[in-house]
C-alpha cells in the first residue's frame, strides 16, 4: 500500500491555510451548538437529569466528524475528478486504488476527527458535563473514517457537481437531523424508530451518548457502525478502481 | 516501445476511435496529428491506462495496457493537455508529490527537483504556488512533473495549445532535448508546424482513423514537394508538383495571379480528407 503520499499532500494543504481549515471545520458545529444548545435548548431539562446540553454535545460530536469528514473529502475527490483534472496524475502512477482510498479517507477521518476535538472543547468550556474517555475517540475515528470513505465514493460516482449536491440534499442532510443527534431514538415510535436506526450516525450516537454517560456502550452498535465503515471503504474502493 | 494492436474505442454508440494499428520506436518521437475530435486524445487515454479500450489492446514499454497496467505505469511519464497541477502547491512541491507518488527516494527526489527545474527554466520559482505562474510556465511545469520519475516513454497531449508563439518555441525547444536524450514521445497535436518540426513520423487522423503514418517529408512528397494555388479564387483547385518550374508554367496557364509554395502537411490532410485540418 503506497497511500502516504495521498495522505500527506492533503495535510500538506491543511498547513498551508490552517484559518481556513480551523473555521470551516468549527462553523457548522457552532451553530448547531448555540441553536440547539444554548438557545433552544437552555430551558429544557431531560428526563433522567443533565441538561439538555450534556444530551446534545455527543450528538453534535458525531455531526461534526460526519460533515467535516465527508464534505471536504467529497468535494475535493469530485472537483478534481471532474474539474481541476489532479486526479489524473494519481490514476496514471503505480500507486493502487485502494491505496487512492485509503489516503483520501484517512485524510477525511484527520479533519473529522480535528473538528469534533474542537467542538469537545468549547463544549466542556461551556460547562457541559461528559466522561471522557479514550474510546470516545475511538468511535470519533471510526465515524470519522466511514464517511469520509463515502465520501470518496459518492464522489467517484457522481457524474457531476450537481450529483454530489442531490447526496447531499437527499442522504447526508436527512440524517444530520433524523438520526438521533437532536434527540433520542428511543423516543420515536415504530416504524421511525427502526428505520432511522439504519443510518450509521444513529449508532454513533448512540455509542458516544453511552460513553458520555460513563455506561458500557451497544455492542451491537459497535459492530454495526464498524461494518458501514468497511463497506464504504471496501466501496470507496471498487470506485476508485472502476476509475483507474 | 509501442505497439497498437486494433484498438477501439466507442461511447455510447459512437466509435471514437476504430481499430488503431501502429507501433512507435525506442527514441522516436511520434506524433498523432489531426483535427479535434479526431480521437487523439481517446487514443492517449488508453494508452495511458486512464481509460478501457472497448476492444484490441496496445503495448507499451513491452507490458499489455489491460492484463499489466501498473507495469505501464511505471514505464511511462503523461503530460496532459489540462494543466492539472495542484495550484495551491509550490512548484517544487508538485514534483515532490509526483515523485512519492511514484516512490523515490527522498535524496533522489531532492535533486531531480532542481535537475528539471533548471531543465525547464523555473528554478528561481521553485518556492512560488504554482496560482502565481502564467500559462505557459505551468505547461513547462507540467513536462517537469511527467518526467520526474525518469520515465522511458512520454505521452504529451497537446503540449503547446494555447500558448503564445514564444512560449510554443520554449516548450519545443524541451522537447527537442528530450529527443535528444533518447526519451520515446508520443504527442498528440493539431498543429501542423507542431508536427512538422519535432516528429520523426506522423500518423494523421481524423473520424478515430488512421488515415497515413510517414515522416513528415515521406507524406509531404507523396503530394508533390510545391503547392500552386490562384490567389483569391477558392474555386479553382490548387495543384502539387514536384517542382518550382513545373509549378511556375502551370501558373502560366491558369489565368489568375498564382502563388507557389512549399508543401505542408495541412495539404497532405486536405488531400487525404477534402478538409482543413481546423474545419
Amino acid at each position: 500500500m503506497n497511500f502516504y503520499p495521498i495522505f500527506w499532500k492533503d495535510m500538506l494543504l491543511i498547513r498551508k491555510k490552517p484559518w481556513k481549515f480551523l473555521a470551516s471545520s468549527m462553523v457548522t458545529p457552532i451553530l448547531y451548538l448555540v441553536t440547539f444548545g444554548w438557545g433552544l435548548g437552555r430551558g429544557m431539562s431531560m428526563t433522567g437529569g443533565g441538561s439538555y446540553l450534556d444530551f446534545v454535545l455527543p450528538g453534535l460530536l458525531a455531526l461534526s466528524a460526519m460533515n467535516n469528514s465527508f464534505g471536504p473529502v467529497s468535494t475535493s475527490v469530485n472537483v478534481s475528478k471532474l474539474y481541476t483534472k489532479t486526479i489524473e496524475e494519481v490514476l496514471v502512477s503505480p500507486v493502487g486504488p485502494w491505496s487512492i482510498a485509503l489516503g483520501r479517507a484517512l485524510s477525511g477521518t484527520v479533519r473529522g476527527l480535528f473538528s469534533a476535538f474542537l467542538l469537545l472543547i468549547v463544549g466542556l468550556l461551556s460547562g457541559v458535563h461528559m466522561t471522557l474517555s479514550p474510546f470516545i475517540v475511538l468511535v470519533l475515528g471510526i465515524t470519522a473514517f466511514c464517511f469520509a470513505s463515502a465520501g470518496v465514493a459518492a464522489a467517484m460516482v457522481a457524474k457531476s457537481h450537481e450529483d454530489m449536491s442531490n447526496f447531499n440534499s437527499f442522504v447526508i442532510i436527512p440524517m444530520s437531523f433524523l438520526a438521533g443527534t437532536f434527540f433520542s431514538p428511543d423516543k420515536l415510535p415504530e416504524p421511525f424508530r427502526s428505520m432511522i436506526m439504519v443510518y450509521p450516525l444513529t449508532h454513533a450516537n448512540i455509542l458516544l451518548r453511552a460513553l458520555a454517560g460513563g455506561k458500557v456502550p451497544d455492542a451491537v452498535s459497535v459492530i454495526i457502525l464498524t461494518a458501514y465503515a468497511v463497506f464504504f471503504f471496501y466501496l470507496a474502493g471498487r470506485m476508485v478502481r472502476r476509475a483507474v | 516501445m509501442i505497439e497498437i494492436l486494433n484498438l477501439s474505442k466507442n461511447f455510447d454508440h459512437v466509435a471514437a476511435v476504430k481499430a488503431v494499428n501502429f507501433s512507435v520506436s525506442a527514441g522516436e518521437v511520434f506524433g498523432l496529428l489531426g483535427p479535434n475530435g479526431a480521437g487523439k486524445t481517446t487514443t492517449i487515454r488508453m494508452l495511458t491506462t486512464l481509460s478501457l479500450p472497448s476492444s484490441g489492446t496496445a503495448l507499451v514499454a513491452g507490458h499489455d495496457i489491460l492484463n499489466d497496467p501498473l507495469s505501464v505505469k511505471k514505464a511511462i511519464g503523461v503530460i496532459p493537455q489540462m494543466l492539472n497541477l495542484d495550484i495551491d502547491l509550490t512548484l517544487a512541491e508538485n514534483l515532490e508529490y509526483h515523485g512519492r507518488l511514484h516512490r523515490m527516494e527522498r535524496a533522489d527526489r531532492t535533486a531531480r527537483i532542481e535537475e528539471l527545474l533548471r531543465f525547464v527554466g523555473l528554478w528561481e520559482k521553485r518556492d512560488m504556488p504554482v496560482e502565481h505562474l502564467s500559462g505557459g510556465m505551468r505547461r513547462r511545469l507540467l513536462i517537469a512533473r511527467g518526467l520526474m520519475h525518469r520515465p522511458r516513454i512520454v505521452f504529451m497531449d497537446e503540449p503547446t495549445v494555447g500558448l503564445d508563439p514564444q512560449a510554443r518555441r520554449l516548450i519545443w525547444g524541451l522537447i527537442e532535448d528530450l529527443k535528444r536524450s533518447g526519451i520515446t514521445i508520443l504527442l498528440t497535436t493539431h498543429y501542423i508546424e507542431e508536427a512538422d518540426e519535432l516528429c520523426d513520423r506522423v500518423a494523421i487522423m481524423r473520424q478515430g482513423k488512421i488515415m497515413t503514418i510517414g515522416s513528415p517529408a515521406d507524406l509531404k512528397a507523396v503530394a508533390g514537394r510545391y503547392v500552386l494555388e490562384c490567389l483569391g479564387r477558392h474555386d479553382v483547385p490548387r495543384q502539387f508538383l514536384h517542382s518550382r518550374e513545373e509549378a511556375l508554367d502551370a501558373g502560366k496557364v491558369m489565368g489568375c495571379d498564382v502563388a507557389v509554395r512549399d508543401v505542408t502537411l495541412e495539404d497532405v490532410f486536405i488531400e487525404l480528407t477534402g478538409e482543413r485540418i481546423d474545419s
